[in-house]
């Protein structure tokens, strides 16, 4: 009997397969599905305190848009008697979500301001969230904005809420941290369980006709894993923290491509978008084929075995990666297949 | 079949002993009531306004509400729709039913209806809703049939409309068997609603239960509110089985409504008698039951004062309370004065007032709020009379001798009724013969009807806090003030009163709000004249309102103003220096602008000014008072979110430390004075009159400076300089492609362009910015395209539109908005220049196309509409095209506000003079009103034809022939017939004959006119449609636009049957549930009616398209133009994306169905947008009026949107089809 079970921010999940946060959790019917798909733990979509300001702006402003400027019209909408602003909507479908399953739920945030981040951190502890993975997704455009000082920012937030909540706490990273496993660990200090590599951002497209700015969100292509194998394969004994990888996880073969590199678990959403929640069984059953195929009996095992510090030549994920891939490709006899796992 | 009950006796006997006038109710509760009277402990205090009093009760008692929006009524509607939405139960725990109708004739019919079925039904109306309303009304008096109509009474649209408050809507219904029952007093408003609801049960007489429009449906005043349980004690649930049990029902079937004749309708009509003389002492006694159950006594007429008084004044409605109010404080002066309010003027007892009239009376003064033409006195002056009469003849009248009886009118349209005319009445009332049939409150210079009064009295108690407020719509400072109110009626043992007045823009509109406090109850239903407290809100009124007028000596004087407390003094206008410095004000500011900004409250002002007010007021200790702001800002906005209610804090918490007193200096310094209302320029009538109307001074105007008809010249906006954008477009000539799209969808014609030639610009001003135009055959010419600084609003739509940018940098554009003081100046004189340049003839443009439109001028221009009005840049358009030859009938509505609402008029002249001529007739008659204009063009120019024939050889044959067979279907052929006409009037001008006098009288009608009505979809698609069906099924030339908000904007955003399923609406407060009326299908259908669905902002050039074809049809033509509107929910400058979106999404189809083409072997109807591109959800959650249901109700959004997804796809495959059908003839 194969064991695949792992442990991710202390949490002990069947398997390595979790569905990160997507548009999958926004509905509760498929939180059963998710559980019986094979899925170990659920993130569930991120809550945007913007959003729920911005939200709020646009009742108060439509409101108060026009009104009491004119005799016969003193408003132009009518004021209902409640909205399902703020974070009660979320809130209830953590709940309920959570009734619904046995595997640990994740909630995810991305706050705008320091106290949103910790209001709404406790807000989800209090509703039953197994976890917390706070999503920071944030563009540095001030050009005054020093790394260190955006860093350090990150730490204090992951200080404040880890002083309010209890729950394990990740962090979801960029890829664009000048000194990641440095930034890894200094979160971990702060007291973060866990990272989540790599958030993947809106890429702005422009329409060349209009002249304007098209925001743009592609579903993940399997090559975009690579990146999030390198960084894990770095962190993974040189910095004490939970590694979940997401981004490019597609089939069995990236799930156990993350393992080796030191992940805890493997995240998916574009690959369940594209074939469906079921898509899980699949990948959990293709994993352990391969196990099974190359006799390995746990996942335990295969852990790190492909990380920096257990590789053969640890150069091989500093710079001289570049030059190693491009010289597969120079000298790969032509017709030959890639090497599959 | 039961026999007939009359309960003539013992109501009759009840009358006669009935309590005498004035004294006091000192009967003992019965049993029952002692139970009742323990519910007291249970009322609370309440600050609303009168409608929401109204409709509380009457939402309360009712099963069914069939409602309509009108102007002030509405929110009695709105209220009662929103608790219905909410599951708010009557007093029967039933949630009542409430039904929004395509008119009030339909409400009344609905309403008809639903007590002929036996529900207990209840409707709000106003003005000429109440006269829709009065056929059902005879038949449901004529049926004996329990129902109270709450009408917040209002004037009647005679010479002009208006919106506000008089008793000539009520005045009219006092035929119909209703019985008329007034309240005074928002808390009046309240209990003889109640009173109406219990006693029509009883007496089975209808009740029409009114109160003043505006000054008390609107006042928000601190009352004590009934409970449930008082409802339950008044409304007698035996009479309400006797009604059910007289209901229709097949199960116990009768006939009620049969045709009678001679030999029997007159005892018919005599047979209901014994009802109408019951029916003032079940009143009486119901308000007696009233006052053991909830402790306040009313009376049907209700006398105060000294109780020796000689000197009378009869009144009804809120000047009553301004009356008692001098009465009182006369009084106390030993005078020997009284007032007789009247609340049952129908059925009028003569009892009952004979008993209230003081025996020692000499002269009573009876003033009515109506105008009655041509009668010998108005209602009530008429009514008391011969109840006098009636009295002296039976030998009941109280006093020794008949006293003088005078009538007079005060009060119409809401018109200023104050303590200094009461006074001034009653001095007439000392005199022997004093003036009959007088007006009070105007000056009236031409039949002297007017008494001259002394403005400067007051009987106000000195130690009421009287503050009033200066703000603009947009900066929330009414709001504010509804929530000081609320606040201190709520904290404090203070009575409270609020109103406020607007002016008669929606954009830039400036609000006065007029707020009083004081341990006293307050009765003054007039405006505040003497000020303790006055705020101004916006620093620019310095410049043009006197603010500083009602302040009184010592009063507070708060302005906002970006000028720090060292730097003020040197910016105000030396009247207002002069002002501060002679009556001793106290003056701070706060640069609450900055402060909001900080705050993230963006323009919205009213948190900081209201803290100030608090602050500096002392109307509460100031501790106090921050934290009750800071509770309320909990309770207004808490359910919006907790970033509204944070930003709201910070804004109190920085307001006090940025708020400074000022140290007045010596004497008055400034180098400028206020800003006149109009330019010296403008025309002598702008001047004269519609200045003062500008400056807020209209009350000044004298008769004999109005019209007599009603009849106004157009043109004025340009004179009345609103100044009110900071930012204005500013045009980058190199960028420019001359499109014309800015151009097109200005909402206020602010921009324009001109080709001309270059020597028409030798002295223009440095810097007057021209272009090469881009036009082949203008090349030689100039190009300008300038902005009206001081007309625009500020809206940014023409950025929005403006495709060309710049190359390098992709903000920038060929026009961009840019701060206004500082271009003020220079951009007027660059206007001023750019209209003196003569405008290109119209016979060089191709009027179809959008980049020729933008030359032809426009002659609608500044009007008062929304900054970014989705429905004014079709009308401007039209008049580009038309304008010259127009005739426009306008439906009521945004357009017959913004198109006719004084001071002044948009709709403009040419350099010829010439431009559209302009007329309202009501809401419901648009498309007749217009079809009448048609029909009367058609007759004269019939009649000139053939007087032209007949004339033919003294005018000279040739000219008689080329006029009569004229082709007038182009620009070219209008011009050659208008020079022909000309030819015609120079011969015809002394020729002395009948029939040339005749001809010469017609002779302009031989010019092809242009018939446009126009009107929103509460006029097409509901209360007009079966005038507009009848129009468009026949062959009348008629252009009909019809401009789709998609709601009744004007009166605030009720669902009509042009809201699209799933928007919330008023009236639709939980989503509309229908999909929205398919107007254009339904005039396809007629076959002969061109008709086009539009959208300008979805393709200019198919609306350009349309409208040149629609002119054209020989028939009736209607277009159907997407509107957007502020009633949607989303900043305005996206007005053109969201039409785009509504396009691309299918919701607005664009297409034209124009059967000349079918004629021709062709498919009449061109469908002209491709296939939806982008899912509904798409467009419409762009908009709050959509999310908002997601927000407060996701599963039922959810839903209305998978239907209203349907809806669009089935309805776009049905045009497909449509656009795919052979129609050859072949």
């Amino acid at each position: 009997m194969i064991d695949l079970s792992t442990n991710y921010l202390g949490l002990k999940l069947k398997n390595p397969v979790v569905v990160s946060a997507s548009p999958l959790s926004e509905k509760l019917e498929n939180f059963p599905r998710m559980e019986d798909a094979g899925a170990a733990a659920i993130v569930m979509y991120s809550l945007f305190e913007e959003q729920i300001e911005a939200e709020s702006e646009n009742i108060d402003s439509a409101l108060e848009y026009g009104a009491n400027s004119y005799a016969e019209a003193t408003s132009y909408l009518p004021d209902m008697a409640k909205y399902h602003i703020g974070p009660d909507r979320y809130l209830e479908l953590l709940r309920k979500g959570k009734a619904a399953v046995k595997i640990p739920v994740i909630a995810s945030l991305n706050g705008s301001s320091p106290g949103g981040w910790v209001r709404y951190s406790e807000y989800m502890e209090q509703a039953g969230a197994d976890a917390l993975e706070l999503n920071i997704f944030d563009i540095p455009s001030d050009p005054l904005l020093t790394a260190a000082a955006l860093e350090d920012r990150y730490c204090d937030l992951v200080r404040a809420i880890r002083k309010q909540v209890h729950i394990p706490i990740s962090v979801k990273l960029g890829p664009y941290f000048t000194s990641c496993a440095n930034f890894a660990k200094r979160l971990s200090e702060a007291g973060a369980d866990g990272v989540v590599i790599f958030n993947r951002f809106y890429q702005p497209d422009f329409d060349l006709e209009e002249m304007e700015v098209v925001p743009n969100l592609v579903l993940s292509s399997p090559h975009e894993l690579r990146l999030r194998l390198h960084w894990a394969a770095i962190l993974y004994h040189q910095v004490e923290t939970y590694i979940a990888i997401t981004g490019g996880v597609h089939d069995a073969s990236d799930v156990l491509k993350s393992m080796m590199a030191g992940a805890h678990v493997a995240m998916m959403t574009s690959a369940l978008l594209k074939y469906g929640i079921e898509h899980i069984g699949v990948v959990l059953a293709g994993m352990e084929a391969w196990m099974e195929e190359h006799e390995y009996v746990s996942v335990k095992q295969m852990r790190g075995s492909m990380s920096l510090v257990n590789i053969e030549s640890p150069a091989g994920f500093l710079r001289g990666n570049y030059l190693k891939t491009l010289g597969s490709y120079t000298w790969r006899e032509p017709g030959t297949a890639l090497t599959t796992l | 079949m039961k026999t007939t009950e009359y309960p003539a006796a013992a109501a009759i006997n009840d009358a006669n002993t009935a309590q005498a006038r004035g004294g006091t109710n000192t009967a003992e509760p019965s049993p029952e009531d002692k139970e009742l009277v323990k519910g007291k402990g249970l009322r609370s205090q309440v600050t609303l306004d009168g409608n929401e009093a109204v409709a509380y009760v009457a939402y309360h008692v009712s099963e069914i509400a069939a409602i309509y929006p009108i102007t002030p009524s509405s929110p009695m509607g709105e209220s009662s729709d929103a608790w219905s939405s909410i599951g708010e139960k009557n007093i029967w725990g039933a949630i009542p039913t409430v039904i929004e109708m395509q008119s009030e004739g339909g409400a009344a019919g609905a309403l008809h209806g639903a007590l002929q079925a036996g529900a207990l039904g209840t409707t709000f109306t106003s003005s000429q809703g109440l006269l829709l309303m009065i056929p059902n009304m005879y038949k449901i008096a004529g049926e004996l049939t329990a129902t109270v109509i709450h009408v917040a009474a209002r004037s009647i649209a005679a010479q002009a409309l208006s919106i506000f408050g008089d008793h000539s809507d009520a005045m009219a219904t006092r035929q119909t068997g209703f019985a008329l029952l007034s309240s005074n007093s928002v808390q009046e408003a309240m209990d003889l609603a109640l009173i109406a609801h219990a006693a029509t049960l009883e007496s089975r007489i209808p009740f029409l239960h009114f109160f003043d429009g505006f000054r008390t449906s609107h006042e928000v005043s601190k009352i004590e509110q009934l409970s449930l349980d008082d409802m339950r004690a008044m409304i007698d649930d035996d009479l309400v089985r006797a009604h059910r049990e007289r209901a229709l029902s097949p199960d116990h079937p009768v006939l009620r409504g049969s045709a009678q004749n001679p030999d029997v309708y007159f005892q018919g009509r005599e047979s209901v008698n014994p009802y109408y003389l019951a029916c003032p002492t079940i009143v009486q006694n119901t308000m007696d039951k009233f006052a053991r159950i909830v402790g306040r006594e009313y009376r049907l007429f209700q006398y105060e004062g000294a109780p020796d008084a000689e000197h009378v004044i009869i009144v009804m409605g809120s000047g009553a309370e301004a009356v008692q109010e001098t009465v009182d404080y006369l009084t106390a002066q030993g005078r020997k004065v009284g007032v007789l309010k009247v609340r049952l003027m129908r059925p009028f007892s003569v009892e009952h007032f004979l008993q209230a009239l003081p025996a020692t009376v000499k002269s009573i003064a009876v003033l009515d709020r109506t105008k009655e033409p041509g009668s010998i006195g108005e209602p009530l002056y008429q009514d008391i009379i011969t109840a006098l009469t009636e009295g002296f003849t039976a030998g009941k009248a109280p006093m020794a001798a008949f006293p003088k009886v005078i009538g007079g009118r005060y009060g119409l349209s809401s018109k200023e009724f104050t303590p200094a005319m009461v006074a001034r009445i009653f001095d007439e009332l000392k005199k022997p013969n004093p003036q009959n049939h007088f007006t009070i409150g105007i000056n009236d210079d031409v039949t002297h009807t007017s008494l001259t009064y002394d403005p400067a009295f007051s009987s106000e108690a000195p130690e009421t806090v009287r503050a009033m407020f200066y703000g603009l719509g947009a900066d929330g400072t009414v709001g504010a003030n509804k929530n000081s109110i609320k606040i201190i009626g709520e904290e404090t043992d203070l009575n409270v009163q609020g109103y406020f007045v607007y002016d008669s823009k929606k954009s830039g509109a400036v609000t006065i709000s007029h707020l009083r406090f004081s341990k006293q109850p307050i009765r003054s239903t007039y405006l505040i004249s003497r000020a303790n407290f006055v705020g101004c809100h916006q620093f620019s009124f310095m410049e043009r309102l006197d603010v500083l007028k009602a302040a009184d000596p010592g009063a507070v004087f708060l302005l906002n103003s970006p000028f720090g407390p060292d730097e003020v003094w040197d910016n105000l206008p030396r009247s207002a220096q002069q002002a501060i410095i002679t009556k001793k004000l106290r003056f701070y500011v706060i640069d609450a602008v900055e402060v909001a900004r900080a705050a993230g409250m963006g323009g919205r002002i009213n948190t900081v000014m209201q803290t100030c007010f608090f602050a500096i007021s002392g109307v509460l200790p100031r501790d106090e008072a921050i934290a009750a702001i800071k509770h309320s800002i909990e309770k207004t906005y808490g359910k919006r979110g907790e970033s509204i209610v944070r930003k709201n804090f910070a804004a109190v918490d920085s307001s006090l430390e940025n708020l400074h007193e000022v140290k007045i200096p010596q004497s008055a310094s400034s180098k400028f004075e206020m800003r006149p209302a109009v330019s010296a320029n403008a025309p002598e009538f702008v001047r004269n009159v519609e200045a003062l109307m500008i400056t807020g001074d209209g009350d000044q105007v004298p008769v004999s400076a109005m019209p007599i008809d009603g009849t106004f010249p157009t043109g004025t906006t340009k004179w009345e300089k609103r100044n009110i954008a900071l930012e204005i477009p500013v045009w980058d000539e190199e960028l420019c492609i001359q499109c014309g799209k800015c151009v097109m969808v200005c909402p206020h014609s602010v921009i324009r362009a001109k080709v001309y030639d270059a020597s028409s610009i030798n002295h223009a001003p440095e810097g007057f910015q021209t272009a090469v135009p881009k036009w082949r055959e203008f090349s030689e010419l100039k190009y300008t395209l300038q902005a009206a600084p001081e007309d625009c609003t500020g809206c940014g739509l023409c950025v929005a539109v403006c495709p060309a940018k710049s190359k390098s940098e992709a903000k920038h554009r060929a026009i961009n908005m840019e701060a206004q003081p500082p271009l003020r100046e220079k951009y007027n004189q660059y206007w001023d220049y750019f209209l003196s340049i003569p405008e290109l003839s119209r016979q060089k443009l191709s009027h179809g196309q959008v980049k020729d439109q933008q030359l032809l001028e426009p002659l609608f221009e500044f009007s008062g509409a929304c900054a970014g009005c989705g429905e004014t840049p079709y009308i401007s358009l039209m008049t580009r095209l038309f304008g010259d030859r127009a005739m426009i009938a306008n439906a009521t509505g945004c357009s017959s506000i913004y198109g006719g609402n004084l001071p002044t008029t948009p709709y403009s002249k040419n350099s010829e003079g010439r431009g559209p001529a302009w007329s309202n007739s009501l809401f419901e008659d648009n498309a007749e009103f217009g079809m009448g204009m048609r029909l009367a063009i058609d007759k004269q120019n019939q009649y000139g034809k053939e007087l032209v024939e007949r004339l033919a050889s003294s005018i000279g044959e040739q000219l008689a022939v080329e006029i009569l067979s004229a082709d007038q279907s182009t620009e070219e052929g209008i011009f050659a017939q208008r020079e022909r006409v000309k030819t015609l009037k120079e011969k015809l001008a002394n020729n002395p004959a009948p029939a040339a006098r005749d001809l010469l009288a017609v002779a302009d009608e031989l010019v092809k006119k242009s018939v446009w009505i126009v009107g929103g979809d509460g006029w097409g698609y509901d209360i007009g449609y079966g005038g507009l069906d009848h129009v468009l099924a026949s062959s009348a030339n008629v252009n009909i636009l019809l401009l789709d908000t998609e709601v009744y904007s004007n009166t605030g955003g009720q669902m009509s049957k042009a809201t699209p399923l799933g928007a919330v609406a008023k009236f639709a407060a939980g989503g509309k549930r229908t999909p929205k009326k398919d107007i254009a299908m339904m005039a396809m259908i007629y076959g002969r009616a061109y008709v086009a669905h539009v959208a300008m902002g979805g393709n200019d050039t198919q609306t350009m398209k349309a409208f040149m074809e629609a002119e054209a049809h020989d028939g009736p033509s209607i277009i159907i133009a997407y509107s957007h509107c502020i009633a949607h929910g989303y900043d305005m400058v996206y007005g053109i994306d969201q039409q785009k979106a509504a396009v691309n999404s299918g919701h607005w189809p664009l297409f034209r169905y124009n059967p000349a083409l079918a004629k021709e072997g062709k498919n009449p109807f061109v469908l002209d947008s491709r296939a939806p591109s982008i899912p509904l959800e798409k467009y419409i959650y762009n908009e709050t009026r959509y999310t908002m249901l997601v927000n407060s109700d996701p599963d039922e959004a959810k839903k209305l949107l998978k239907q209203a997804q349907e809806n669009v796809n089935e309805r776009w495959k049905l045009y497909q089809h449509m656009a795919a059908m052979n129609f050859d003839k072949a």
